[in-house]
């Protein structure tokens, strides 16, 4: 039960991280690339018609976690008080801008709204890769030290960060040099996936410069890649025994390696779907490794005292689990139609499509 | 640790203060639209498929903040109140997550749809997607009153050793006796707001003279759905919710009925007073002998606890919000029902569109739907206190342990300043939306 539940949240998240990625990609290439206004205004209409049935993924990975991890769901929202908080605003920061851009015809509005779009899509996706980044890396569960621990064993708090920025410390921050790899890598992955959803969905005048734009950043994240494996095996040297354990779970870094490989050659493709499915192969192959180092741990504790938290230690009771599996399993039956039904009504590039009037 | 618990606290009553804010109006508005919506698909005049369009603008910007707002509820739950969660998790969670994956797909996917898909779906298709909407928010009011029920009056479970509440019957979650009649009062609530607000924008534009074939087709229909709801709110679910807290705390209907002092031969109603909490009386009261044994026992002389007959740390510990809280809302119902009454009855007498009086009466009254529901919230909330579970887990059990007042407090003034903002930008685009009229809807 407990892995059933396991497979199935992890599955949603990814699913979030793919769907609202590309909508936070959208929004750093905004940012960085959109200088015309008839640009601007498609690239944001192409993340302003999907952003919010994407969301919904999120809350309902929220709502399940809850539902079975209760005591991991407690641990990590309260141990990630800040950050999460500050995740909360950006996302209204997001919306916001997004939803309110067209609705007034000044440039200055707009140029808020945009700001407002973009910084926080771009904050966002960096503030992801840094929740990511913290999970692989473990916290201090119980707060131990010398000898003592300050909270109960499964209980955490993390500031900001620590003035040495290093993850090696006893009490590391949210933002350190590790998790800060991690973040960028998130950021450069959602921008090609966000490049990669626009020149798919639209037909900006920028689409040709985005294609050689994801061919760069995508040599960018190869990079990252190898510090971010250099260093993670500095931090915690049995990072890679899963894998050496067991074999088949190869499969997911594969997958990422497929999506970096099949990006390099995104300019040979005529049919716009195919970069899209490779950006997606690397997001969802970057998730699905992390998770696999860790199985079935999913919070590594960094002292020895208190053991890491994991799907056996903080999932709620066997009938709980049993009865959620089967309106789950409606439930997923059910969203899967309407996601289905809704990417068919909405198929086609979108462009023509009346937003906001 | 006490003012962790008061920030806590704070920041919970805010946000949902202000999520609540938004929900309300898109529950009521949804079924209007499909009202609308259906008038247009029976007799294809264009002015109801206008109607049903213009709604669904304001539906639309008002949906934006309701999810914004959400989520930070949602998160809410793990980030201030851990110890909750972690106890409690694995039923509350149910529900919440059932909410998740049953309503709130249901009415953003389908949103989408009704908004932009007109041309590309057709009428009966179009229709469809505004019934679905209204589905999908409906199902979210009924999973977060579960949610919400089995908190005032927890069922269905057992505790184990270490603290920690165990789902042992799924169903009772669902046949909760606080949960039907605490559903059906607050949805038609909900319907009271928006025909309130349908109303208003109709008399607003016949008092400008601007729209007024819309102006009156919105004023009609919200004096109709307004003195349906606004009956049905009072009678019979306001007195059916009341029976239940007599039964199930009654702590909380002492505390909320201003009833300091147990009366032996009946309990009177109290129509006005203000709790004095030093001397354990209300001062400047004028009361009826015996009502409020009737209304809640149909026997004049029926005893009813006072607040002299239960330990201190049973009571609400804030007795005067508690008390004032439900004043208000039975006495904006009461009002309700009488301006709703006055229109309809001019409605019929086919004078209401000429009566300047009533309508900018029906204008104003636009934000007292918003408090009366606010304020019934306030009361269940409230009367729930010092428990979050009631009876069973104390609400200073629940906080997160790990996390410091500062913080709190911190994130508190971020929520205030930006929902600030928030507010500003809503009512600059929802009154943008009325000024520009339906009209413009039509290109
Ligand atoms: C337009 C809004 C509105 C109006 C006019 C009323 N109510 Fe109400 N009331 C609500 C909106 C509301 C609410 C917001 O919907 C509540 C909060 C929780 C719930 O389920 O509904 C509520 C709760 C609520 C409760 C439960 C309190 C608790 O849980 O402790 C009672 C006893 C009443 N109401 C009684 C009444 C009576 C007798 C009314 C007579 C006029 C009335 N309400 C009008
Ligand atoms: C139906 C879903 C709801 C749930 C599950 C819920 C749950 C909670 C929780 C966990 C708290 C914090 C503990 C406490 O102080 O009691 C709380 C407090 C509070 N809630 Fe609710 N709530 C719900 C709906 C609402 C709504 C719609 C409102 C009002 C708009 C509301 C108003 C409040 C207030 C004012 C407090 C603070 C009480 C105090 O400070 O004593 N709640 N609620
Ligand atoms: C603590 C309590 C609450 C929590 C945790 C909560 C959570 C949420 C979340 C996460 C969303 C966004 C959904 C999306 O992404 O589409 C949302 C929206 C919504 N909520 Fe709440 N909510 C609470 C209280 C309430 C109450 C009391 C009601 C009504 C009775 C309500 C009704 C709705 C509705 C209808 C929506 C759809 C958006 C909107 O209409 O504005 N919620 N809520």
């Amino acid at each position: 039960m407990e892995l059933f539940w396991f497979i199935i949240i992890a599955l949603i998240l990814v699913v979030f991280f793919i769907l609202d990625g590309y909508d936070f990609g959208t929004g750093i290439i905004h940012l960085f690339y959109a200088k015309k206004e008839k640009d601007k205004e498609v690239i944001a209409k192409s993340a302003g018609l999907f952003w919010d049935s994407n969301e919904v993924w999120l809350v309902a990975a929220g709502g399940l976690l809850f539902m079975a991890f209760p005591t991991f769901y407690a641990s990590v929202f309260s141990g990630f008080y800040l950050p999460l908080i500050l995740v909360l605003w950006l996302i209204i920061f997001r919306a916001i801008g997004l939803e309110f851009r067209s609705q007034f015809n000044f440039q200055m509005w707009k140029d808020i709204w945009d700001t407002s779009f973009g910084v926080s899509s771009l904050l966002l996706a960096l503030f992801f890769g840094i929740a990511l980044g913290n999970i692989v890396r473990g916290v201090n569960l119980g707060g131990f030290e010398n000898g003592t621990s300050i909270h109960e064993p499964h209980y955490f708090f993390l500031p900001l960060w620590d003035a040495s920025f290093s993850p090696l410390t006893t009490h590391p921050g949210v933002i350190d040099w590790f998790t800060l790899i991690i973040g960028f890598i998130s950021v450069v992955t959602l921008a090609i996936h966000g490049a990669n959803w626009i020149v798919l969905k639209t037909n900006s005048s920028i689409n040709k410069k985005l294609k050689t734009v994801a061919f760069r950043l995508n040599g960018v994240l190869v990079l990252l890649t190898i510090i971010s494996l250099i260093s993670w095996k500095t931090i915690n040297p049995q990072s890679f025994a899963n894998f050496s354990d067991r074999p088949y779970l190869l499969i997911f870094p594969l997958i990422y390696l497929t999506g970096i490989i099949g990006t390099f050659f995104i300019s040979r493709f005529k049919n716009d779907t195919i970069p899209f499915t490779f950006s997606t192969l690397i997001i969802f192959g970057g998730i699905t490794s992390s998770l696999a180092s860790l199985f079935p741990v999913i919070l590594p504790s960094t002292n020895s005292i208190h053991p890491a938290l994991t799907i056996y230690n903080t999932s709620a009771s066997n009938y709980g689990l049993s009865v959620a599996s089967g309106w789950g399993v409606i439930g997923l039956i059910l969203l899967l139609v309407y996601f289905i039904v809704q990417k068919r009504l909405m198929k086609g590039k979108i462009d023509d499509m009346d937003y906001g009037h | 640790m006490e003012d962790m618990i008061f920030y806590d606290r704070l920041q919970f009553a805010f946000t949902i203060t202000f999520h609540y804010v938004f929900p309300q109006l898109t529950m009521g508005l949804s079924l209007m639209i499909v009202y609308f919506k259906w008038r247009y698909l029976r007799e294809k005049v264009e002015k109801y498929n206008d109607a049903a369009k213009f709604f669904m603008k304001i539906f639309a910007i008002n949906f934006t903040m309701g999810v914004v707002t959400g989520i930070p509820m949602e998160f809410q739950f793990g980030t201030n109140w851990a110890k909750f969660s972690e106890l409690t998790g694995s039923i509350i969670g149910q529900t919440l997550a059932m909410e998740g994956l049953f309503s709130f797909f249901l009415e953003s996917s389908f949103l989408v749809l009704f908004i932009f898909g007109e041309k590309r779906l057709g009428q009966k298709l179009h229709f469809l997607t505004a019934v679905l909407v209204f589905l999908g928010s409906w199902a979210s009011g009924w999973f977060i009153l579960a949610t919400n029920a089995w908190m005032q009056h927890p069922v269905g479970y057992e505790i184990l050793e270490n603290g920690k509440f165990v789902l042992t019957n799924f169903k009772a979650l669902f046949t909760n006796p606080w949960l039907l009649p605490a559903f059906l009062h607050n949805q038609l609530a909900s319907v009271v707001t928006s025909a309130f607000v349908v109303a208003s924008i109709g008399a607003f534009y016949i008092l400008r003279n601007k729209n007024v074939e819309f102006g009156k087709l919105f004023l009609k229909t919200g004096v109709i759905f307004g003195l349906i709801s606004s009956i049905l709110v009072a009678f019979p679910t306001g007195d059916w919710n009341a029976k239940n807290v007599v039964k199930y705390q009654p702590a909380a209907f002492a505390a909320m009925e201003g009833i300091f002092e147990t009366e032996e031969a009946g309990a009177e109603i109290v129509l006005i007073g203000q709790p004095n909490m030093v001397e354990k009386k209300l001062d400047n009261k004028i009361a009826v002998p015996n009502i409020l044994s009737f209304l809640t026992y149909q026997d004049w002389n029926k005893q009813i606890a006072g607040m002299d007959q239960f330990e201190e740390d049973e009571l609400p510990d804030n007795i005067p919000a508690l008390y004032y809280s439900y004043h208000i809302m039975v006495g904006l119902g009461t009002i309700f029902i009488g301006l709703m009454s006055l229109a309809a009855f001019f409605l019929w007498r086919k004078k209401l569109y000429t009566m300047n009086g009533i309508l900018w009466a029906i204008m104003f009254m636009v934000p007292f739907p918003y408090i009366a529901n606010l304020t019934g919230w306030y009361t269940a909330e409230l009367g729930r206190q010092p428990y979050l579970v009631y009876g069973l887990l104390r609400t200073s059990e629940g906080i997160s342990p790990n996390v410091s007042s500062g913080n709190t407090l911190f994130t508190l003034l971020g929520f205030v300043a930006l929902y600030m903002l928030l507010g500003l930008l809503f009512l600059v685009l929802v009154g943008k939306t009325i000024h520009q009229g339906p009209k413009s809807q039509t290109h």
